[in-house]
């Protein structure tokens, strides 16, 4: 992020509590981002004691979500923020509701990988998983370095990156269908594979989203429920 | 009322630089940005409050319902009947309230006891007044705390029944709860006057106004709705001033 922003206040203190949220927003996501990874890593490789890892640790990211939260309320209420200070805090509150979801989802991949067996995992399109999931986390750590650098124009071509995790995701998903069709007994063990993978394309949708939240700090625009197209426009044109 | 190309010397210094803008019917319009910038100046304008200067020189329009009010044949008093003002201190007369309210129209030759009444009960009802001074019209108007002479100010103003009112600082001189109220009034009036408010209160602006100008040495940086102003500034001096960074 473009330090003058937070050393040009009057006010030192506010400096100060703007570069700090920022800071604990990628803390945030750093752990959120690790977080990803196990999750997938305890899938694929069907390991026990990283996917309980998961589980245990979401609590951090829900305790991290709520501090921020009440942080940027202080921030709200002292400051009364304007402008592009303003924009800054609603795109860390909004950033930060996603962050909390995306560590959700990885809680409930981290879950799904304790409970297939070592029969399902060989079954099961799990390179393709692998491959989502290195997909959808290139694309989380895509978003909170465009959001950290206030570049709308990456945050673009990270959203955009959404259009091939959702493909990923229906070919894991006919995959799947196929596998139910063939073995009904293993359809509860499977439908496990499909949360998992929706899981996954969620992610993406919410890293994307937190890419728009990127567009409207630094361009003022509201590019939710536009097309990459609009969005591309907005990142690249004039403020107004 | 529309400013045109208006241009405003104190002696060699320029202090209003050519201000282009539309004021709209039945809406409230701050003006913001540092002292000195001329936005009091450019109020004081508005009902030619700047004649009593003598080294200011004017150059410019500002036309009210189309008509200039710089043209000569303007009568100033009838100007100022149209365009009513309230200042930051409020400076209610040393009589009762019931005077204060009636002061304009007894000017007017209104001497009717009825019609007086009526009028100084509307204006106070207007000014979010009278159920508070309802019993002691006749008390002098010193003895209310700043916020309710501020609110007889208004009323005074109101009585004559202007078209545009100018409040310059009008809560700067109040606590906080006096200046929700005279907000509050503002925002019931605006459906019958225009409104115009020079303040140095960025929230308050903020609060109020339905279009917001942000002015600079002089200069008319950026005039936007206000919602715009507040959350995607075009100008880097607005996006400074507003967010209270160095310019």
């Amino acid at each position: 992020m473009d330090k003058s922003f937070f050393t040009q206040h009057i006010s030192k203190q506010f400096n100060e509590e703007l570069e700090d949220i920022v800071n604990r927003v990628m803390t945030m996501g750093g752990l959120v981002e690790q977080q990803l990874a196990d999750a997938v890593t305890a899938m694929v490789e069907g390991d026990q004691e990283l996917g309980e890892q998961v589980v245990t640790r979401d609590y951090q990211i829900n305790a991290m979500e709520v501090e921020l939260d009440e942080e940027c309320t202080h921030i709200l209420a002292r400051r009364q923020p304007t402008a592009s200070d303003l924009r800054l805090v609603m795109a860390v509150i909004k950033t930060i509701t996603d962050l909390e979801r995306i560590g959700d989802e990885a809680e409930r991949i981290g879950r799904m990988a304790l409970h297939l067996l070592e029969v399902d995992r060989v079954a099961s399109p799990m390179a393709e998983m692998a491959q989502l999931g290195d997909h959808v986390r290139r694309m989380l750590h895509g978003a909170l370095d465009a959001f950290t650098r206030m570049d709308p124009e990456a945050a673009v071509k990270v959203a955009q990156m959404d259009i091939n995790a959702d493909s990923q995701y229906e070919v894991i998903l006919r995959r799947l269908t196929q596998r139910m069709k063939e073995d009904t007994e293993a359809i509860p063990r499977v439908m496990d594979i499909v949360w998992a993978a929706r899981s996954l394309e969620r992610i993406g949708d919410r890293a994307r989203n937190i890419c728009e939240y990127v567009v409207y700090f630094v361009k003022g625009k509201d590019v939710r429920h536009t097309s990459f197209e609009k969005m591309a426009e907005e990142a690249t044109g004039d403020r107004r | 009322m529309e400013v045109r190309d208006l241009k405003l010397y104190y002696g060699n210094d320029q202090a209003l630089k050519g201000i282009n803008m539309m004021i709209p019917k039945g809406r409230i319009t701050a003006f913001i940005g540092p002292s000195g910038c001329g936005k009091s100046t450019l109020l004081r304008c508005m009902n030619r409050m700047n004649d009593l200067i003598d080294t200011a020189r004017i150059e410019g329009e500002i036309l009210l319902d189309g008509g200039n009010i710089y043209d000569p044949k303007v009568d100033v008093a009838e100007l100022r009947r149209r365009v009513g003002m309230v200042f930051q201190k409020p400076n209610p007369f040393p009589k009762s309230i019931y005077e204060n309210v009636a002061y304009g129209l007894r000017l007017q030759g209104v001497k009717n006891r009825r019609i007086l009444d009526e009028v100084v009960e509307k204006s106070l009802k207007r000014a979010a007044l009278w159920d508070e001074v309802k019993d002691r019209l006749h008390e002098n108007a010193f003895g209310l705390s700043g916020g309710q002479q501020q609110r007889l100010v208004i009323a005074r103003a109101v009585a004559i029944e202007p078209e545009v009112l100018l409040l310059d600082e009008p809560a700067s001189a109040l606590d906080p709860l006096a200046t929700l109220k005279i907000e509050e009034l503002m925002f019931e009036l605006k459906e019958e006057y225009t409104i115009v408010i020079v303040t140095h209160n960025m929230q308050q602006a903020a609060r109020v106004s339905d279009y917001t100008a942000f002015m600079y040495l002089g200069e008319l940086v950026e005039y936007a709705d206000t919602d715009t102003l507040f959350t995607t500034p075009a100008k880097k001096q607005t996006e400074d001033y507003i967010t209270g960074r160095y310019g």
